[in-house]
């Protein structure tokens, strides 16, 4: 990991004031707080020299919450995800929706495309005979039906899975509010 | 000492970059991406950087960059989209008002219909904003200093039609940017370098003396055909350059635009008309079906769902679709018709006052301008060794392309490359040659770049070069001395002052004509160029010439600083011509009695025409 780069005043000051009140009012936040003061007083090792490559390849590590924001953001912008999961869609014909979908799906999934890789977790088709042997991941691979005995076991691949093998959101520079899903939009 | 080499393909509508290390002597060009801003706030980074650029509004806020937090305007994705909703602040197409000989193209002209407030930028610094962006991105991966972009070996592809003034003008971008060695390369030269790159050493199995390559290559805003022929000199093989074809704004925004008046009109016809947004959703959603329709045969039918601005989606959302019907007689039969080797493209007469725009190609059809310049062409190969015809053989109609290479988005589809293959093929045909092979290329999109770098590479002795010098000789107009009549021009008659084909590095002969200057004023002269006259050399005079030879091009002009002569004298003097290293022509003034030595001066060839 690099040592984070200077904030400037300014927005030291804004995290000043956002901690403030998180640490009063987030037990939890406060409690990571005083850990991570802890941390920086022990003996810190030395960072390693960033090699020249990666010298403003900074990478900044963005919290949790903001990186789902961004991605529904992102999901609004290209696929209008959001809009359409905010309809009612019980009144509209199926025709309407399917119209809709196309919309959503052609956008969400040029944006899925170019920010992250998805592959399925198993290779084999749906439906084909699988082993899994002990030490299987579980994180992986979920057992599902009559789950009894010791592995070795031998079942039916019901669903592939999906793993992400790459995510790349856009970084966020300057003030931006990640909370703003989709700006208003008000023409003059 | 550099430490990269760089390729630029810096694009109507997207520039790209590729880089190569020259420490690791294995190393190939590899595609840079580009860091950008992709939405308000958000900084991405993709392969392609748009070329447009957004001047943000002041309630916007700073445009904030990882190099920049206090950037007041915005180039790459995010201007392409806010072209969108704000299009008076964007600029786009800056590369054809680049060569736009009837504009001043160092004035702030752009954007075109900008509000007041916006101090609007002339088509060069748009072009050295784009280039000054691909320095920082780069300098802020590679850490500037040594390895900054300003200081290494920089290639930037130019459209092989760009005539001398806009080359210059490209150059001038660079160095505004920074770019301390920038080399010109055009980009259909860039396409079969990158070519040669993605086959390795198997090329020269495809590629044999003999063979002459014709360059197709359809971007998104021009079009632009070259060809090269292989030449075997003493047992080695040889690219060279020999012919380009005239500067066509023609390309895939034009075939996007035309499928999205077809569906716009499906579209109303179902509701109320589509709002400008709703419009490039449009051109959105037609470049997806029609790429799906023209690459897959058995795609019968594309579906186009069009979403209405607001944040209701069911209920608002317009669907119709584009059959391949319509995709075919639009695209394939709209600007891919099947004509024969005799059309020519169909000149629109302009109206006496057209409103200052873009010189757009009056006919759409590639096929047509294609068949224009394989004729006009016919005989480029005579002069070039091993190509003589044999004695008696009838002269040929056309050009024979015996292979052809397709570059840029537009020649993605494979039902467009068919057809381009078939029509050359039948043209061939009917005048007694073979039909054409087609070299599988790489990736359309990015090839010029790659190829841009390899050049670099080249350059250092690392491979194969095509050699080609300037592709049009340049003449100057000179008026014939007769008394004045009234509603009659004066004869001009046109003076060769650089010969075609001068490669880099040389310099023509001094022609024997001399012209006369005025002492403190700036004199302009008409100036020419020709693709076709390949044998004139410096100081040939032409009295008259046919239409299609010569092409008018904007003035140039000289001016003679007093510096110890009389004002108002007129000072005899030859045009010297040059070809520099950095692939642009030269043109100095040089007096017959200098009163000291090596006295010359630059004549300006990138000066606003008066037509």
């Amino acid at each position: 990991m690099t040592e984070p780069a200077e904030l400037s005043f300014f927005a030291r000051l804004w995290l000043a004031w956002l901690c403030f009140f998180r640490v009063l009012f987030d037990g939890r936040f406060a409690a990571r707080v005083q850990e991570a003061r802890a941390v920086r007083a022990l003996p810190a090792t030395p960072p390693p020299q960033a090699p020249a490559q990666e010298h403003a390849a900074e990478k900044r590590t963005v919290d949790s919450a903001t990186a789902a924001l961004q991605l529904l953001s992102l999901l609004q912008r290209e696929g209008r995800l959001v809009d359409f999961l905010q309809q009612d869609i019980a009144t509209f014909p199926d025709a309407d929706v399917g119209v809709a979908a196309r919309v959503v799906h052609e956008g969400c999934r040029r944006a899925l495309r170019e920010h992250a890789s998805i592959e399925p977790v198993r290779g084999e088709n749906e439906g084909a005979r699988v082993k899994l042997d002990a030490g299987f991941d579980a994180d992986a691979v979920k057992l599902v039906g009559d789950v009894k005995g010791e592995p070795p076991w031998s079942g039916t691949l019901r669903h592939r899975g999906w793993r992400a093998t790459r995510l790349e959101l856009p970084r966020l520079v300057g003030e931006h509010d990640a909370h703003v899903l989709a700006p208003a939009e008000v023409e003059l | 000492m550099s430490r990269y080499a760089v390729g630029i393909d810096l694009g109507t509508t997207h520039c790209a970059m590729a880089v190569a290390s020259l420490e690791d002597p294995d190393a190939k060009p590899d595609i840079f991406e580009v860091q950008q801003l992709v939405a308000r706030g958000e900084v991405g980074a993709q392969a392609l950087l748009p070329s447009f650029f957004y001047f943000a509004h002041e309630s916007e806020g700073p445009q904030a960059l990882p190099w920049d937090p206090a950037r007041t305007f915005v180039v790459g994705e995010y201007a392409r989209s806010r072209g969108v909703d704000a299009p008076g602040r964007v600029i786009a197409s800056a590369k054809s008002w680049l060569s736009h000989p009837s504009v001043d193209r160092h004035a702030g002209i752009l954007p075109l219909g900008a509000p007041k407030e916006v101090e609007k930028i002339s088509p060069v610094e748009a072009s050295w904003r784009y280039l000054e962006h691909l320095c920082e991105a780069f300098d802020a991966r590679y850490g500037g200093g040594d390895a900054a972009l300003a200081r290494q070996d920089v290639v930037i592809t130019v459209p092989a039609s760009f005539d001398a003034s806009a080359r210059e003008l490209t150059v001038e971008a660079a160095i505004a940017a920074g770019i301390e060695k920038p080399t010109l390369l055009e980009e259909p030269q860039a396409a079969l370098y990158a070519w040669v790159l993605a086959h390795g050493d198997a090329w020269r199995k495809q590629v044999r003396p003999g063979d002459v390559i014709l360059v197709v290559d359809a971007g998104g805003g021009t079009t632009d055909f070259s060809a090269i022929a292989a030449v075997d000199r003493e047992g080695s093989l040889e690219l060279v350059r020999v012919a380009v074809g005239d500067h066509l704004l023609l390309g895939g925004d034009n075939m996007d635009l035309a499928l999205v008046h077809l569906v716009s009109r499906k579209l109303e016809k179902q509701q109320k008309p589509l709002d400008l947004w709703q419009q490039s959703s449009v051109v959105h959603a037609c470049r997806i079906a029609k790429e799906r329709v023209l690459s897959d045969a058995l795609v019968g039918a594309a579906p186009i769902a069009i979403a209405s601005r607001g944040s209701a989606l069911l209920g608002s959302t317009v669907r119709t679709e584009l059959t391949r019907e319509e995709v075919a007689s639009t695209i394939v039969e709209g600007f891919f018709p099947q004509v024969g080797a005799d059309a020519r493209p169909v000149t629109r007469a302009r109206a006496g006052l057209t409103q200052l725009g873009l010189p757009y190609a009056s006919d759409p059809a590639v096929t047509r301008h294609l068949a224009s310049f394989l004729s006009r062409q016919a005989s480029a190969l005579e002069s070039v060794e091993g190509f003589a015809r044999p004695a008696g053989e009838r002269a040929p109609k056309l050009l024979h392309p015996t292979a052809v290479l397709f570059n840029g988005g537009v020649m993605k589809a494979a039902a467009l490359r068919e057809r381009v293959v078939d029509v050359l093929g039948a043209w061939l045909k009917a005048d007694g040659a073979g039909p054409p092979r087609v070299l599988e290329g790489a990736d359309l999109d990015l090839a010029v770049a790659r190829g841009a770098c390899a050049y670099a590479l080249v350059r250092r002795g690392k491979g194969l070069r095509i050699r080609g010098g300037t592709a049009q000789a340049y003449y100057v107009g000179i008026e014939g001395a007769v008394p004045a009549v009234p509603g009659v021009e004066p004869p001009v008659s046109a003076m060769c002052v650089a010969p075609f084909g001068m490669e880099e590095g040389t310099e023509a002969s001094l022609p024997p004509h001399e012209l006369g200057v005025v002492v403190g004023e700036s004199v302009r002269f008409r100036f020419f160029g020709s693709t076709v006259r390949r044998d004139d050399g410096a100081g040939a005079v032409l009295e008259s010439w046919g239409e299609e030879e010569l092409r008018e091009l904007p003035p140039i002009e000289v001016t003679l600083p007093a510096d110890g002569r009389r004002e108002g004298d007129v000072v005899p003097v030859r045009l010297r011509s040059r070809v520099t290293e950095v692939g642009t022509l030269l043109l100095e003034a040089e007096p017959i009695h200098a009163l000291k030595t090596d006295e010359r001066w630059r004549v300006e060839l990138s000066v606003r025409g008066e037509g």
